[in-house]
Parts: C-alpha cells; sequence; structure tokens
C-alpha cells in the first residue's frame, strides 16, 4: 500500500476528520450547483417582501431590499471557496519557492529570504491585508492577492523548516555526490520529501483565508456588490439589528466552513506528522 | 545573557529598518499620484501644490526615504492628508483605547485557556477531554467580529443589559469603560482563549508525559502538588511565546471588531484612513503597530530566554 493511501485511510479513520471533510464536500457542491438549487436570484429584489423573517417561503428570511437570505448565502459560497483557493496557491507558490531556496542553498539566499520573512511576519495579518487593498484598490482580484502575500511568509518558514533536514539526508547527498543539478535535487529529491507539512498548512491556511476575505469584504475592501459574500451580507445586516436572521446565517456559513478546513487540516496533522501518527496507529492496535 | 538581548535588539532593529522601506513604499504604490487621489473633490491647483510639498513628494525617492526615516525616529510621521493635524498626536491619541480593549481581551483569554488547558490535559482522551478540544476548534473557528454582532443581538438588542457601542476612557470612568469593553473584550477574548486553550492543552500533555514530571511522581509527592509546582510550571516556558504573539497581535488585529463596536482605537483609524485615502495617517498607524509587535516579541524573546537559560545560551 502507498504511503499516500495509507494516510488516506487513516484519515478516514477520524470521525471529526471525516466531518470536516463531508461539510466541504457540501461545500463545493453548493458552490458550484448554487444557481440551480437556490429558489431565489442573488438579486432578486422584492422590496414588497423586505426584511421577513424565517418561513416556508423564505427560509432564512429576507434583507432590506426582499431579497431571500438563504439563497445569497448558498451563492456567496463559491466566490469565499475561490478567494481562498486562488490566494492560499499565491502563498503556497511563493511560499514554498522562497522556503526552497532558502533552506537547500542556504547562506546569503537565506539571509535575505529569511530577513524578507521576518518583515513581512512583523505585521499583523489584517492590517497587511487592508494595507495593500488600500494600495491596490479593493475587490475581488486584490483581496485574492493581499490575502495571497500576507500567508507567504508562513509557507517559507514550513518549508524552510523541512528543507534544512532533508538536505542532510543520505540519498539527498548521495544525489549531489553523482553531480545531479540543484534545480534536479530539489525537485526529484527535496520537494517530494518536505510535502506532508505543507499539505496541513494548505488546508488551515484555507481556513483562515475564509476568515480574512469575510473581514474584508465586511469592511467594503473584498467582494464588490451586487456580487454576494458573506462579510459584506453581514456588514448590511448589522444596520437592521432586529431582523436577526440577516446576521446570523451568514455567520454561521463562514463558522461552518472555517470549522470544515480546521478540522480536516487538524485530521491531516494527525495522520501526516510521524509522532502524532505513532499515537494514532497505536490506539487503533488496542 | 547580555549578549543574547544584544543580538535580539540587533536583529528587531534590523526588521524595523525593513518594515519602514514596506511602509515607505506604500504610498508610493498607489496606482496614480497619491495626493491627487486624496483630495479628490477637493481637488485645486494651489491645495495640491502646498499637500505635495507639505509631505515632501515632490523630493527624489531617496530623499524622501531618509527624510521619511529621519523624521520617524523623532516622532514625526508626517499630517493627515484629511485634518491637517500631526499623525503622531492622532496616533497617540488612539492608542489608550487599542491597548486597554487588548488588555482586556487577553485577561479574557488567559482566565479561559489556563484552567480549560490543564484540565482538558489531566482527562486526556476521555470525554471531558473531548468537549474542551471541539469548543476551542470552534472558538478557533468563529469570526470574532461576528461573534461581537450577535453579543450585540443579545445583550443590547434583545436584553438590553449593555450599550451596543461606544467608548469612555478608563481614566474617566472604570464603570462605564468596563460596561462598553464588556461585549468587543470577551468577542475577541474568546477567540483567542480558544488559540490559547490548544498551546496550554498540548504544553502541559508534554510536560506530564516528561522525566521530572514521573520522577516527581516517583518519590510520592501529591498528584496535585506534582501538576502546579512541575508540570504547570515547566508547560508555562512555551505558552510564554503565544501568549505574547497573542498581546502582539491583539494591539494591531482588532480593527474590525473596533469597527463593529464604534471603538476608536488604532484598527478603527486604519480602517478611516483607507476610507478616506488619508496615506499619512495609515502609514502611520500600520508602522506603529509594527513597531509595537516587534518590540512586544523582542521582550517575549528576552523573558523566555531568562526563563528558560538553554535558550539564551545557545
Amino acid at each position: 500500500m502507498s504511503a499516500s493511501t495509507s494516510a488516506w485511510r487513516l484519515l478516514l479513520r477520524s470521525p471529526v476528520a471525516v466531518a470536516g471533510l463531508g461539510a466541504l464536500g457540501l461545500l463545493v457542491v453548493l458552490a458550484l450547483l448554487g444557481p440551480v438549487l437556490v429558489p431565489y436570484g442573488a438579486n432578486a429584489v422584492d422590496v414588497t417582501r423586505a426584511l421577513q423573517p424565517p418561513s416556508g417561503a423564505h427560509w432564512f428570511g429576507t434583507d432590506d431590499l426582499g431579497r431571500d437570505v438563504l439563497s445569497r448565502v448558498v451563492l456567496a459560497a463559491r466566490a469565499s471557496l475561490q478567494v481562498s483557493v486562488v490566494s492560499v496557491s499565491i502563498a503556497l507558490v511563493l511560499g514554498v519557492a522562497l522556503g526552497l531556496v532558502a533552506g537547500y542553498f542556504r547562506g546569503w539566499a537565506d539571509a535575505v529570504a529569511m530577513r524578507v520573512v521576518d518583515v513581512l511576519f512583523a505585521f499583523p495579518v489584517m492590517l497587511l491585508a487592508i494595507a495593500i487593498v488600500a494600495v491596490l484598490g479593493p475587490g475581488l482580484t486584490t483581496a485574492m492577492i493581499a490575502i495571497g502575500i500576507v500567508y507567504v511568509p508562513v509557507f517559507a518558514r514550513v518549508t524552510r523548516a523541512s528543507v534544512l533536514g532533508v538536505r542532510e539526508e543520505p540519498y539527498v547527498r548521495a544525489a549531489v555526490a553523482i553531480g545531479a543539478g540543484p534545480l534536479r535535487i530539489i525537485r526529484t529529491h527535496v520537494l517530494p520529501n518536505v510535502t506532508a507539512p505543507i499539505i496541513v498548512q494548505t488546508s488551515l491556511s484555507l481556513a483562515f483565508a475564509i476568515l480574512a476575505e469575510a473581514a474584508l469584504s465586511f469592511l467594503g475592501l473584498g467582494i464588490q456588490p451586487p456580487e454576494p459574500s458573506w462579510g459584506r451580507m453581514l456588514f448590511d445586516g448589522k444596520g437592521f439589528t432586529g431582523s436577526w436572521w440577516m446576521s446570523v446565517f451568514p455567520g454561521l456559513a463562514i463558522f461552518v466552513t472555517v470549522l470544515a478546513f480546521n478540522l480536516v487540516g487538524d485530521g491531516l496533522r494527525d495522520v501526516l506528522d510521524p509522532r502524532q501518527r505513532s499515537v494514532l496507529e497505536s490506539r487503533r492496535d488496542r | 545573557m547580555l549578549r543574547f538581548t544584544l543580538l535580539r535588539a540587533g536583529h528587531a532593529v534590523v526588521v524595523l529598518l525593513g518594515v519602514t522601506v514596506v511602509v515607505f513604499a506604500l504610498v508610493h504604490l498607489v496606482p496614480g499620484d497619491p495626493v491627487r487621489v486624496a483630495l479628490g473633490t477637493r481637488f485645486t491647483q494651489e491645495s495640491y501644490d502646498a499637500l505635495r510639498a507639505a509631505s515632501g513628494l515632490d523630493q527624489p525617492l531617496l530623499t524622501q526615504y531618509v527624510q521619511y526615516l529621519g523624521s520617524a525616529v523623532t516622532g514625526d510621521l508626517g499630517v493627515s492628508f484629511r485634518t491637517g493635524q500631526p499623525v503622531t498626536t492622532i496616533l497617540l491619541e488612539r492608542l489608550p483605547a487599542t491597548v486597554s480593549l487588548a488588555a482586556a481581551a487577553l485577561v479574557i483569554a488567559l482566565v479561559i485557556a489556563f484552567p480549560l488547558g490543564v484540565f482538558a490535559a489531566t482527562r486526556h482522551g476521555r470525554a471531558s477531554d473531548t468537549v474542551v478540544r471541539v469548543a476551542s476548534q470552534a472558538g478557533v473557528s468563529v469570526p470574532d467580529f461576528w461573534l461581537g454582532i450577535m453579543f450585540i443581538l443579545l445583550f443590547s438588542v434583545t436584553l438590553g443589559w449593555l450599550p451596543p457601542s461606544g467608548y469612555v476612557p478608563l481614566t474617566e470612568d472604570p464603570l462605564e469603560w468596563a460596561r462598553r469593553v464588556a461585549m468587543p473584550a470577551l468577542a475577541v477574548g474568546l477567540v483567542s482563549g480558544a488559540i490559547l486553550t490548544r498551546f496550554v492543552r498540548s504544553a502541559v500533555l508534554e510536560s506530564l508525559g516528561s522525566d521530572h514530571a514521573r520522577t516527581a511522581r516517583a518519590k510520592g509527592l501529591r498528584a496535585r502538588v506534582v501538576l502546579l509546582r512541575h508540570v504547570v510550571r515547566n508547560a508555562l516556558v512555551p505558552v510564554v511565546t503565544v501568549i505574547g504573539v497573542q498581546a502582539a497581535t491583539l494591539l494591531g488585529g482588532i480593527i474590525v471588531v473596533e469597527v463593529v463596536f464604534a471603538w476608536p482605537g488604532l484598527g478603527r483609524l486604519t480602517y478611516d484612513a483607507v476610507a478616506a485615502r488619508d496615506y499619512p495617517v495609515l502609514q502611520g498607524s500600520v508602522l506603529l503597530v509594527a513597531a509595537l509587535f516587534l518590540l512586544v516579541s523582542f521582550l517575549v524573546d528576552v523573558l523566555y530566554g531568562r526563563i528558560d537559560p538553554r535558550i539564551s545560551a545557545r
């Protein structure tokens, strides 16, 4: 059995991780099929039905413009997932490249890369994201770039730490001895052996990216109306405290999505971290 | 220890220089002319020239950076595009609100995290441990600003116990300050508490399984004494770092909660500066928060070196 198949099987033994995976699966289905599943359009305005509490016709109630909150919550899933996946991909590609170069080559490349990472780490995540959006202008694309940039240092540090261990392994030294070039060694020997912590970090970062996107959209700096977004729906609901459903349901959607990514990330850590994994396996044997 | 402290201080200064480069670059990355953008509909050639000269933007780039750095060292961060007030004055006015909210939130976080984390670790693998783990996972996943909105709906709108927003300085009226800070501090503190609980739990778990804890039990000490004097004390070492990071993050990271509660701190100031394109204020608040973050990180490093001499000996 290959290592990835065995890791996958172990992951499926954790009920908590399975719950997270199930919730994520459902979210992806909603994001893809949302437009055909929902009863109303995202911007189907009907002021005669404004601010109606949850009912048979509108399960999550209606907002101040009479739009169906359930439909908007479902339709907002796509943009939220899109922002988190694209922004974490940006962070992953840049951060892993930086970490690989710093950890493998050491010397001045390492020194420069790590000082850049230290500088980026000195800014609280949301503050840096807001500052970047303020400069580039609000919108979906800039939100993805901003969230991507603020998570680069995390991936760079995680990758570098793993590379430092792997580069001393006999198989890497052997590759150097037979004259393999650094790029080939990194691609075929180093990268495949540092993926476990990167996979765990990816799952946890997706969770935080959802939170960051919601915060940016709440502040009017992320996804722009009329496109529905959970963060913006919360902002709109804040002005109508008598209509609790406008604030409760979009927030619950953020919470469930973030929780799902976190549960899967925790499950992956248990499976992919060798020390934790031995604990898991010893439990299974009992 | 002195060498360690000096090395950490040197490192912090180098990073701070990098931070000033990023903050300086912010305003130069704005597409178009920042002064023109800031003036918007208030544009006249005279006001444009005056603001451009006052903010030094008519100088060469390197000269501007050196001037910016020189002024920043002496506490001069320029003037607000919007009000004309010195940025330093504005920042100092807003700092107490943020610090008092961050401190209240941190106290709540610690009050939650220590008992829960230690409790869960000592009941490792049992149902109560699972409950704490699930609750802390939920706490980590909840957006703090949404929690704040839920508190407003419950405690202000439904029950009418607390005012929904606003700020009264602690020095002016401590009781009213407490009533106003309760909801934002609880929203932020619960999330921070959930993060800390996970760290306390794993640190205590690790310490419980260590040789010194086994020795203490083997020589017949009571379980309570082993836990408090040997286990928790050693578990504190890694937890101190996380508390430091949380404290630093709270000082600069409660932007959205400050907006929700109309709390006039640095976060709200940053948000307003972004909305008004007031770049000097945005630069100033970002620089101040990053500097505070580095200061707290430096203090934690030094404290860490004192608690665990092995760190500073390296």
